[in-house]
């Protein structure tokens, strides 16, 4: 590999041979990573692969165990995130770092040294952001705004720090296609400007089209560095991943599309708490032999539509329909029973029991649906390790010893599980709440052709994701949610981004007021 | 008559409102304690033997609210730094309150106590029924209205009250920013101990100026649920504590005039279920509540470094 010397333009940030070790594990072993001014700089890795680490160094979030930063040429030490936001250094969080009970000036102000009077901040506020066309209501409380303003809040909380280098993580995994794009103009604005960024990203194609360079991490060293100009995205992932990531192939095989197996019909349901989404009169057939999409921005009522299908918000008995049976009002063990399964999105806490072992987490969904996991009253373990044992192979879940709590996996090791748990069981109906987030590249092509695979062998699949890749990858037909609303289901074929785009945007919702 | 009894409804709602104006803030900060109990009460006792044995009642009212912070920086130091269960930790507090003060306090049981004078303020004080009520009370009450004005301004319109706040509503966020959670979150415990220290002296040297075992009687308690039950605002905890004061001091008359033929087993539980009333009222308004809750109420914190 030959190591690219970019010296000689304008150097802000060099980072030399940074290390830092979280007991065992290496996280970051001797990286070296050089930020010019004005470059938009891709920061590419699979999970796990240090990139967080790497930025929350930058950002003094995390001290390095050895190396060391030089900031336009002088050696710093960043102690604290304060410290960074001195040199000119901002952040835009992965998991946005905002406060919901509090207004979008309180939660500016807390990120500025001097902020000054709140009346004139809010000016300040208003201007900036209409100036970069990301518009703001400096008085809206934050728990009351879609996903797409809060990230507006983050952006601009950082310019105001009038920052030279910005680090984004993962800034539009919340976004609409359109959304990405406004937010792409405004980043090739400020490096117009000067002003460095540092981008990680799973997204590929987003990668290739707005940065100048990209460094590749891979198990916390730095493997390479190119122009992504002049990869593509199967080249990319493949010095992410080490080797070539196996596609996945939908097409293939033409669905043979059977009986109508889980029905919605005008299923709607008051939002539970202020923060939650409405559902409004939702209609959906899925029949056997599909996959089934639902694109749509995160709080959209994605997750009040799983609870409603799974059964963890009873509603009317006759608007979910599983094989015929009506059973709105159902308990989840019921639906199981119907062969039903369920995989929730956040696997740790809902979808597994932190702190218990994986095969107690197993007989947790499975104990009545024919595993003969549980019997008068007792809990047959050696069924339940058998099985663990079984899903561990069967979806290559990496464990250090055998039969470990569900909170000692990694991510995406724990993601392969919960999904594994489910299909294991060949379900005659699965719905799935964002089936690979935050699993790598490897692991995500897997799960989804196992989604695949279960349709074609006669289940129906409805797979609830943001990723739009994903959804393209393996969906038959597309549906969009928007703000509760569901739009008509698809055929994939006839599907576009900018379509899903615009349906994510509200067509969806104007789509459900006319019906 | 009448006078009398506003006056009465004002010295049963002082401690409340200063032990809950104190825990508003520890529990803005994210911290749940359940020892305003025995902090309380180690105040009555504390101010009470230090006023008796100096004769100076500022005196003991400085002592009671050192003792009500030492007890809360022995909470602190469990539940922030060796960050032991925050409930768990509250209820030893409390248990260890109540013996702890009646320990000391074996020396001072039937021992006359001292009284914290009324201030008198000239012209003011002269006026018929406003001058008693208003303007004849000893400095406590006043320093109880002062600091519920100081906390509603601090806590809306001072950064140090917003970095509070942000530090109760996510303190991973208020971390990743810069800010040291768990040293907001001493000085607010800190601050709730020295609160709760008042309120004890208040017990032990205006309310009833004597030393009785366990004198607070649950009023630690009551001041958790006011807290609770006034959303997390402050202007609504006086309230709430003028309204369960105003309650138990109505029921005490009652009793004492044998009105109507009301059992008194229920004459006395009404201060609860007025507050309980009120309660489900106010939280029709869930927006309101849910706004205002420290989302980080109670959860641990360990900082990722």
């Amino acid at each position: 590999m030959v190591q690219q010397t970019r010296s000689g333009m304008d150097v802000l940030l060099d980072a030399r041979g940074l290390t830092k070790r979280f007991g065992d594990i290496l996280a970051n072993d001797k990286v070296d990573l050089v930020i010019n001014k004005g470059e938009i700089h891709a920061l590419l890795g699979e999970n796990g692969a240090g990139k967080s680490t790497l930025v929350k160094m930058f950002y003094g979030s995390l001290e390095p165990d050895g190396g060391e930063i030089l900031w336009q040429g002088q050696k710093v030490s960043i102690g604290n995130p304060a410290a960074a936001r001195e040199l000119g250094i901002g952040m835009v969080f992965q998991h946005f770092s905002l406060f919901e009970a509090l207004t979008v000036v309180e939660n500016i102000a807390l990120a500025l040294p001097n902020p000054g009077k709140m009346t004139e901040l809010a000016t300040r506020i208003e201007s900036v952001s209409v100036d970069y066309g990301l518009p703001l209501n400096p008085t809206d409380i934050v728990a009351d705004l879609p996903v797409g303003i809060r990230q507006r809040i983050e952006i601009v909380r950082c310019l105001l720090q009038e920052p030279q280098l910005i680090i984004m993580d993962e800034p539009t995994s919340v976004l609409t296609p359109q959304e990405a794009d406004l937010l792409f103009l405004t980043l090739q604005r400020l490096a117009s400007e000067g002003c460095a960024v540092l981008y990680i990203s799973h997204r590929l194609e987003e990668v290739q089209r707005i940065c100048h360079h990209a460094t590749i991490l891979r198990h916390g060293k730095v493997v390479s560095e190119c122009n992504p100009a002049n990869e593509t995205p199967a080249t990319l992932a493949s010095m992410m991943v080490g080797a070539d990531v196996a596609s996945v192939s939908a097409g293939a095989q033409k669905p043979q599309v059977g009986e109508i197996r889980l029905e919605l019909s005008n299923l709607s349901a008051k939002a539970a708490t202020p923060f939650a989404t409405a559902l409004n009169s939702i209609s959906l057939g899925l029949h056997a032999g599909e996959v089934v999409a639902i694109a749509g921005v995160a709080g959209n009522g994605q997750g009040e539509l799983f609870d409603a299908i799974s059964g963890e918000m009873p509603v009317s008995q006759e608007m979910v329909r599983i094989d015929g049976k009506s059973c709105g009002s159902r308990s989840i063990t019921w639906r199981r029973r119907q062969k039903a399964a369920f995989v929730p999105e956040e696997r740790l806490g809902h979808g597994a029991v932190p702190g218990l072992k994986l095969s107690q987490n197993i007989v947790l969904t499975r104990h009545a649906t024919g595993d003969k996991l549980t019997g008068s009253g007792f809990v047959s373990t050696a069924r339940a390790n058998a099985l663990e044992k079984h899903i561990k192979q069967e979806f290559d879940v990496r464990m250090s010893h055998d039969d470990p709590e569900a909170r000692s996996l990694s991510g995406g090791n724990l993601q392969k599980f919960v999904v594994g748990r489910e299909l294991d069981r060949q379900p005659g109906v699965l719905v799935v709440n964002q089936p690979t987030w935050g699993v790598d590249a490897g692991a995500a092509a897997l799960i989804r052709q196992a989604l695949i695979d279960l349709a074609r062998s006669g289940s129906a699949v409805l797979v609830i994701s943001q990723d739009l890749d994903e959804i393209f990858e393996i969906a038959d037909r597309i549906a969009v949610i928007s703000r509760g609303y569901l739009s008509a289901a698809e055929p994939a074929a006839d599907m576009n981004r900018e379509r899903v785009g615009l349906l994510m945007a509200g067509g969806a919702e104007a789509q459900g007021e006319v019906a | 008559m009448f006078e009398a009894v506003l006056l009465t409804v004002i010295t049963a709602a002082t401690p409340l409102l200063i032990a809950a104006v104190g825990e508003l803030v520890v529990e803005r900060s994210g911290v749940l304690n359940l020892g305003v109990e025995g902090m309380m009460i180690m105040g009555a006792v504390v101010g009470f033997a230090v006023a008796n044995q100096t004769g100076s009642g500022a005196l003991g009212v400085v002592a009671a609210i050192a003792a009500g912070m030492a007890m809360s920086v022995l909470f602190g130091f469990l539940v922030l730094s060796l960050v032991a269960n925050q409930v768990a930790t509250g209820l030893a507090l409390t248990i260890l309150g109540v013996g702890f003060s009646g320990l000391i306090g074996e020396a001072f049981i039937g021992v006359p106590g001292l009284k914290i004078p009324s201030l008198y303020i000239p012209g003011l004080s002269d006026i018929p029924f406003i001058g008693p009520v208003f303007f004849q009370q000893d400095a406590i009450v006043y320093l109880g209205f002062a600091l519920v004005a100081g906390v509603a301004y601090t806590l809306f319109r001072t950064r140090i009250g917003l970095v509070l706040r942000a530090v109760g509503d996510n303190h991973a966020s208020a971390h990743a920013l810069g800010y040291s959670v768990i040293k907001v979150r001493f000085m607010a415990v800190l601050f709730g101990g020295a609160c709760a220290g008042l309120a004890g002296a208040y017990m032990s040297l205006a309310y009833t100026p004597q030393w009785v075992e366990n004198m607070t009687a649950g009023r630690g308690w009551i001041a958790l649920a006011l807290v609770v039950f006034s959303s997390w605002l402050p202007l609504r905890v006086v309230a709430g504590a003028y309204l369960f004061g105003a309650v138990s001091v109505l029921n005490l008359h009652a009793q004492a005039h044998e009105m109507l033929n009301i059992p008194s087993q229920l004459l006395s539980s009404l201060p609860y279920l007025a507050t309980i009333l009120v309660l489900v009222l106010i939280s029709a308004n869930r927006r309101l509540t849910l706004v205002n809750t420290p989302a980080c109420l109670g959860k641990p914190f360990v900082p990722d470094r």
